[in-house]
């Protein structure tokens, strides 16, 4: 597809744009009037609040990580696993690719996200490598792939409500479901408040200065 | 990307349009480019030129179409809430869990209360509800009616709560809680992992479906 140098944003027009029905106001609206939504050019604290989520959310995933995440209780023994440490058992029983899926949506997913949402924020601020397209990708994955963490919560929930055997077995929540859950939530939040049209932000003063560029974006 | 034309032309200010007209441009809500708006043929998508995000993407019934998915996305969610979704038996003993089993799972113990309330909310309420949502927006477009009073703010509570339906992934942990148990007990599907197997199916379906630039466009007028 060929990509026309010319597309101005609706800031470089002196407009903004509804982020949520997509309608072009001019610059001085404050409300959508089609959808009500808050008109914004760039949101301007989005970065804060993409940090203080971000902060909360890896606070939170600490506990998630140090307690226990399922306590199982049988005739012969008393366990309490944590995250990795439930993985771990189900490897050494030989259920590899469940253990593959908890450390996928636990440990892989989870801290992929932090890493990505700080590279993101980080790359408005100081630029990137990464050209904007690629960033754009990185973030819609990020938020494809967020929610996709929560399994392991309703793993919990799920064995707790249908292991109760009475005296033969019994699982119950741990402490770290509750934290885990919130770390997910915190980091939906993160990502969420981050204002992805400043990815694209940074090349527009170059295409403003030089007159009909023919644009080379990747 | 090579099968569908990016239909709309970026603006460019100073040409023979006039900029008043705003009515005829759309900004792409990811990257904030502006283009003429040029609807594409039902069944095509325009895209924006630089982020490759979907900016209009008609079809036909469309509205029909959600409304049933919607319609079927109650009912099964409803079922899926009272049937068991997984049974266990050991040693003779034979448990059944439902979804408001799991929901109720978390409180016993009060710091955990909130959790259960907020598993119940993410995989039965906030799916119910972005369903009603959706039939209550649609109903009246597909009947070329007006459309119902406050069916821009219901639009919106339907938007906003996206993300934040997991009916879906609650499927997937079904299963892995399946093969969790499968050497402490004898484990089996019931029915209402089934109902969950269909929703993940049907909220994908409903979300490739719903135009969003197409229904705010309705509601204005």
């Amino acid at each position: 597809m060929e990509i026309a140098g010319n597309i101005r944003s609706a800031r470089d027009l002196g407009l903004v744009a509804c982020r949520r029905c997509a309608k072009v106001w001019p610059a001085d609206t404050s409300e959508c009037g089609r959808c009500g939504h808050r008109l914004q050019s760039r949101d301007t604290g989005a970065l804060q609040r993409v940090w203080a989520w971000w902060i909360v959310g890896m606070i939170c995933y600490i506990p998630a990580n140090v307690y226990p995440m399922l306590a199982t209780r049988t005739l012969v023994s008393n366990q309490e696993n944590t995250i990795i440490g439930g993985a771990l058992d189900l490897a050494h029983h030989g259920s590899y690719g469940i253990a593959l899926i908890i450390i996928v949506a636990s440990v892989v997913i989870p801290i992929g996200k932090f890493m990505a949402v700080a590279a993101l924020a980080l790359g408005v601020r100081q630029g990137s490598r990464l050209s904007p397209l690629r960033r754009q990708q990185l973030y819609e994955v990020v938020e494809y792939i967020g929610r996709w963490s929560m399994i392991d919560v309703f793993v919990v929930a799920i064995l707790s409500s249908l292991v109760q055997l009475g005296a033969l077995a019994s699982i119950s929540p741990g402490k770290a479901s509750l934290f885990f859950a919130l770390s997910v939530v915190f980091t939906m939040l993160s990502a969420q408040s981050f204002d992805s049209r400043m990815i694209w932000d940074e090349d527009a003063p170059e295409r403003a200065d030089a007159p009909a560029p023919r644009g080379v974006t990747a | 990307m090579d099968d569908e034309p990016a239909t709309n032309h970026p603006f460019h200010p100073g040409g023979t349009q006039p900029v008043t007209d705003l009515d005829d441009l759309i900004a792409c809500p990811r990257c904030d480019a502006v283009y003429h708006v040029e609807e594409p043929e039902h069944g095509q998508r325009a895209v924006c030129a630089r982020c490759h995000a979907v900016l209009i993407a008609p079809r036909k019934r469309a509205g029909k179409q959600i409304i049933a998915i919607a319609l079927a996305v109650v009912v099964l969610v409803v079922a899926a809430t009272v049937f068991p979704f997984l049974s266990i038996s050991a040693a003779g003993v034979v448990h059944r869990s439902s979804v408001l089993d799991a929901a109720l799972a978390f409180s016993g113990s009060p710091l955990l209360v909130g959790l259960s309330l907020a598993v119940a909310a993410l995989i039965v309420v906030i799916p119910v509800t972005r369903a009603l949502l959706a039939i209550y927006v649609l109903t009246p477009l597909v009947l070329d009616r007006r459309p119902y009073s406050g069916a821009i703010r219901a639009f919106r509570v339907s938007e906003a709560l996206r993300p934040w339906s997991m009916a879906e992934i609650f499927a997937i942990g079904c299963a892995v809680a399946l093969v969790k148990v499968a050497d402490l007990a004898q484990v089996a599907f019931g029915p209402a992992f089934w109902m969950f197997s269909a929703l993940v199916v049907l909220t994908m379906v409903q979300d490739s479906f719903m135009c969003r630039y197409s229904v705010w466009k309705s509601l204005e007028t």
